[in-house]
């Protein structure tokens, strides 16, 4: 979905800009609707018994991401964002993985338990 | 002397100055909670089995409050598209909508879920005297089942004197359902309903005892990080509000009859740091509710 | 390359090319423009002198320290005296210092040197006062942010310095606040629930991160905006680019630690325990805690941000010393893409070394192979850093000016504190070495004769820019050489003892440790502290011709013109002073930051916002080298 270019001078244009924005607006329900559908499947699931604890924090955790996923790109508008945020946020999302993942391991991995 | 491009996009950027100010902050935050998230994780594994409480938190509540939360979000990106159109009062009622939205979630949080926690104990036993307790614990049968073993009793302490008293030998708990059937299969899972404790008592010997504390941050390294994290994200609501009232008052109007972009623009910045919260939300809420 | 292709293109927009605008700020009463202003000149000199008056102010820390260090147990004579007034009775009862205050010194030399001392100098003073002069801005994007950054700093430093009076005195638990101690000391009777030593530092550091976080944040943004036209990134005087990185590692590297400082905050005040494991037995009782935590957490955040720390106090450093040594070598810095690509490079790779620091924590193999790889590749890219400078002056005619003095130092110092670093990024060369003395030498020759000659450096480089004046070149030499030789006096035998064993928090020096017996240049490990201490106090000595020099330069200094170095960047295009909105007329920048002794020139400097003529560009096009 893309941003809404900027307003128009030209009334004409900004009828045409309005009605584009409206069209966005739909979108933004759609997601809002979608959000509190996955917040109660979310819910429902973590009954279900995928087997193990682990298991279920791995679904529970796919949804919560995938909730994230749809935050992010629509509301804050990633999902056709400039280059240079991209980046940025490219850098961040790899230490906070690192963050997690190699303190994971020093965990994971000690001389003696 | 101005500064350039805080309202028109830079050329080769494309992007006007706070939208990158706010989404650098962003990414502060997202390395913040993400030191917490991780320490959620270290200590989460390095707990010693049942250590780690479940089924503790009020789901229905938490659900609600994350429903509030999302519907806060699709308002506020509402207000700023009816920014874009020009349609001024629409905006008044969405950003009306975001503060209430705000507000009852910090409400709720501070008047009903947190002030919960204090007045429910749990009792932590001696390795001992499990089996003493066993028709509490049911811990033969989730032996078996390769579960991990109750070393907690909780519910409500009828004699809260006991605590600081020696001379009274034992406690009153009133139990959480979860104790008075341990044994049936629905209370494998943790009970997610909150449900009040029952009328039936046990009474636990004080030398049975190692620690007892209720669900305050000192209860366990659970509630320690349910309280930060949810304290932080609840600090982060409250500051959002805030600049929101701000944006909302008549100085608003002022800045939409001067200049409605850059109000636009505004909006936009302060409903990302909004989104934001909500999507840390949307994490604590499986990790800490249901998990 | 092609000036006018690299353009980016803002025609039809709304640009301010003069800045008309100053009549309204005469408006400005002195309050808001000296105190509380929004420009960023006042606040990168406000940060400046709090910076440097936070240095002396942890030096002398120090000082009194290496007084316990070389004469353990005995009274510090004269003002030992008086040192009770002001610490409070139990520091120094009869100048004698006492274990607890030894602690107290220690851990705030550490807090103060670097989180308020040499970051708001480096990075925040520096930055602030001489990026956007450097890129042709108005100003930081966000000039209201940026107060609000130097404020939270100076909360945050009030607060530090208030934990000095509180009963029971400063932090104690090292400038790392490593837990279990920290999580339990300053606690019990005597102390105040909240208003002791480590829950201020706590509070404190939290303003110091919010400070940081702001200042990042604007860095960042100005850089990216609000460059001048024609000033692409690979036009950029490396002092940015290393600023740009630095900005990078405190906005992404300190929210860790302050999530970290979070829960230590709770763990003191809310009885939680994310660092304490069960079964805390303190003073003979058990403590009643939930357990479940760990210590070994805490080390993971705070040397997430601890690691990267280090590079936000030389990177600077790096950018200064850059600047310096082209311009006074006359000739472009040699491997500028190298020099960009490094910095990035140290930049990324900075985040994942930090375990380095917690070998003996007890990690595995796969892990420790990990963090010795990465810790191993980071030193590529400070090597080509470094030998690009030297290599920058190989050739180039050199003026020896006080600046360049400082610059030149720096980089043999650096070198040192450099290579000694590699044995300890093995595990196994680690873990003798850890706490001793040796690591103490490494590290503080990378701040002190390191990062902080570069700030001298800096602070003479720049001073004609913000003042209109030199300062004195003669008691700028006094200045220098007997600093130079102070610094390595003292931290050159801390190797030495480092490697006897002596360990780095020992409150007697090491004297009643009997393998002290063995000597290295007919002195024992003890001993090394007399002459280490009287080299301290003498480097203190030799401050004083550089405060007695800045202040009085700024009224009595010579007086320059606009570009008294001859330099080619942005900033001696503006006035010196410059006005608020710094320039006359808005910079455009046609070349590379370096091109000094450009061939076929009258002057051997040519300046970014010179024109690049037809003749010029068909030479460039023949000679590949001169394009940038």
């Amino acid at each position: 979905m893309n941003n809404p270019p900027d307003i128009s001078q030209d009334p004409a244009e900004h009828e045409e800009y309005a009605h584009n924005v409206q069209k966005h607006v739909r979108g933004y329900l759609t997601v809002g609707a979608l959000l509190l559908a996955f917040t109660g499947i979310t819910v429902a699931l973590s009954y279900v018994d995928f087997g193990t604890r682990k298991a279920n924090i791995g679904v529970a955790m796919l949804v919560a991401t995938l909730k994230a996923g749809l935050v992010a790109a629509i509301f804050m508008h990633l999902a056709a964002e400039k280059r240079l945020i991209y980046r940025v946020l490219i850098f961040t999302g790899l230490f906070v993985l690192a963050l997690f993942w190699l303190t994971f391991l020093a965990w994971y991995n000690p001389v003696v338990r | 002397m101005e500064i350039p491009y805080t309202i028109s996009t830079r050329p080769d950027t494309g992007l006007w100055n706070a939208k990158i100010g706010i989404w650098l902050f962003l990414a502060s935050e997202v390395m913040l909670f993400g030191g917490l998230f991780s320490a959620y994780i270290f200590l989460r594994l390095d707990a010693q089995p049942g250590e780690w409480p479940h089924g503790l938190l009020n789901v229905p509540v938490g659900t609600m409050n994350t429903a509030i939360l999302i519907m806060s979000s699709v308002t506020v990106v509402l207000a700023w598209a009816a920014l874009k159109m020009r349609r001024y009062n629409a905006y008044w009622w969405y950003m009306l909508a975001t503060i209430m939205c705000g507000v009852i979630f910090l409400f709720v949080k501070l008047y009903y879920e947190w002030p919960q926690k204090f007045e429910h104990y749990g009792v932590f036993l001696k390795p001992s005297a499990l089996e003493k307790y066993e028709q509490y614990l049911g811990n033969n049968r989730r032996t078996e089942k390769g579960m991990e073993p109750r070393i907690e009793i909780s519910g409500h302490l009828h004699n809260p004197e006991a605590i600081k008293d020696p001379s009274i030998k034992e406690y009153e708990i009133g139990l959480d359902p979860v104790f008075v059937d341990p044994n049936n299969p629905t209370n494998d899972r943790p009970h997610f309903l909150y449900v009040p404790p029952t009328d039936h008592i046990a009474k636990i010997e004080k030398e049975d005892v190692e620690r007892i504390d209720s669900f305050g941050p000192w209860h366990s390294a659970y509630f320690a990080s349910y309280f930060t994290i949810t304290g932080l994200h609840g600090a982060h609501v409250l500051a959002g509000v805030l600049v929101f009232i701000y944006m909302w008052l008549p100085v608003s109007k002022k800045l939409y009859q001067r200049n409605p972009e850059h109000l636009a623009n505004r909006v936009e910045v302060c409903g990302l740091f909004w989104h934001f919260v909500d999507l840390v939300w949307i994490f604590v809420f499986p990790l800490f509710y249901l998990l | 390359m092609d000036a006018s292709t690299s353009l980016p293109a803002a025609a039809g927009h709304h640009h301010p090319h003069t800045h008309a605008g100053e009549h309204e700020h005469h408006e400005l009463g002195w309050w808001r423009k000296y105190i509380f202003s929004t420009d960023h000149k006042v606040i990168g000199i406000q940060y400046g002198l709090c910076g440097l008056v936070f240095l002396f102010f942890g030096f002398s820390l120090m000082m009194i320290m290496r007084w316990q260090l070389a004469y353990p147990g005995q009274a510090l004579p004269v003002i030992g005296k008086w040192l009770p007034y002001f610490f409070g009775p139990n520091t120094m009862p009869d100048g004698k210092m006492t274990p607890e205050f030894y602690n107290s010194l220690g851990a705030m030399h550490g807090t103060i040197m670097i989180f308020l001392g040499v970051v708001p100098v480096a990075f925040a003073a520096f930055g602030n006062f001489v990026v956007p002069l450097q890129i042709g801005a108005p100003d930081m994007t966000f000039p209201k942010v940026n107060a609000a950054s130097f404020w939270a700093f100076g909360v945050g430093g009030v607060i530090m310095l208030t934990s000095f009076f509180v009963p029971g005195g400063a932090a104690k638990g090292g400038w790392t606040s490593y837990v279990p101690l920290s999580d339990i000391a300053d606690k019990g009777p005597g102390f105040h629930p909240f208003l002791n030593g480590q829950t201020l530092w706590l509070v404190g550091f939290i303003f110091l991160i919010t400070s940081s976080l702001l200042g990042a944040v604007n860095f960042i943004t100005t850089i990216i905006q609000l460059r001048a036209k024609g000033l692409t990134w690979m036009r950029l005087p490396f002092f940015v680019w290393a600023q740009f990185v630095t900005a990078f590692l405190l906005l992404l590297a300190f929210p860790p630690l302050e999530a970290a400082i979070v829960m230590q905050l709770m763990d003191r005040t809310a009885a939680t325990s994310f660092f304490l494991p069960a079964g805390m037995i303190v003073n003979g009782a058990p403590l009643h805690i939930s357990g479940g935590g760990s210590p070994i957490l805490w080390q993971h955040l705070f040397w997430f941000l601890g690691h990267p720390e280090v590079y936000v106090l030389i990177l600077p450093a790096f950018g200064i010393v850059a600047e310096i040594l082209a311009n006074n070598s006359r000739k472009p810095l040699w491997g500028y893409k190298s020099l960009v690509f490094s910095v990035l490079v140290i930049g990324f790779l900075s985040f994942i070394v930090w375990a380095h620091h917690m070998w003996l924590t007890g990690m595995g193999s796969t892990v420790s192979a990990f963090f010795q790889t990465t810790t191993l590749l980071i030193s590529i890219p400070s090597v080509i850093i470094l030998s690009a400078f030297f290599i920058s002056l190989w050739g180039g005619s050199i003026r020896f000016t006080v600046p360049m003095l400082w610059a030149t130092a720096f980089l043999p110092m650096f070198g040192i504190g450099g290579l000694t670093g590699i044995p300890l990024a093995f595990n196994s060369a680690d873990l003798y070495l850890h706490d001793t003395y040796y690591i103490i030498a490494h590290f503080h020759y990378i701040v002190a004769p390191g990062t902080i000659f570069g700030l001298f450096a800096g602070i003479y480089y720049w001073f004609p820019k913000a003042t209109g004046r030199t300062m004195n070149e003669f008691w700028g030499k006094v200045h220098f050489w007997p600093s130079l030789i102070c610094m390595n006096v003292i931290f050159l035998p801390m190797f030495l003892q480092g490697m006897l064993g002596m360990h780095r928090r020992w409150y007697d020096g090491g004297q009643g440790w009997t393998l002290s017996g063995e000597h290295i240049w007919g002195l024992t490990g003890f001993q090394w502290n007399t002459p280490i201490s009287w080299a301290a106090w003498i480097m203190g000595l030799a401050q004083i011709p550089f405060i007695i020099n800045f202040f009085w330069s700024i009224k009595h200094g010579k007086k320059v013109n606009d570009n008294p170095w001859e330099a080619t960047t942005l900033e001696w295009t503006a006035p010196s002073p410059p006005p608020h909105g710094n320039f006359v007329i808005t910079p455009v920048a046609y070349r590379g930051p370096y091109e000094y002794s450009l061939p076929g020139r009258e002057k051997d400097f040519t300046m970014q916002n010179e024109p690049v003529e037809p003749a010029e560009r068909s030479r460039r096009a023949a000679e590949p080298a001169l394009a940038h």
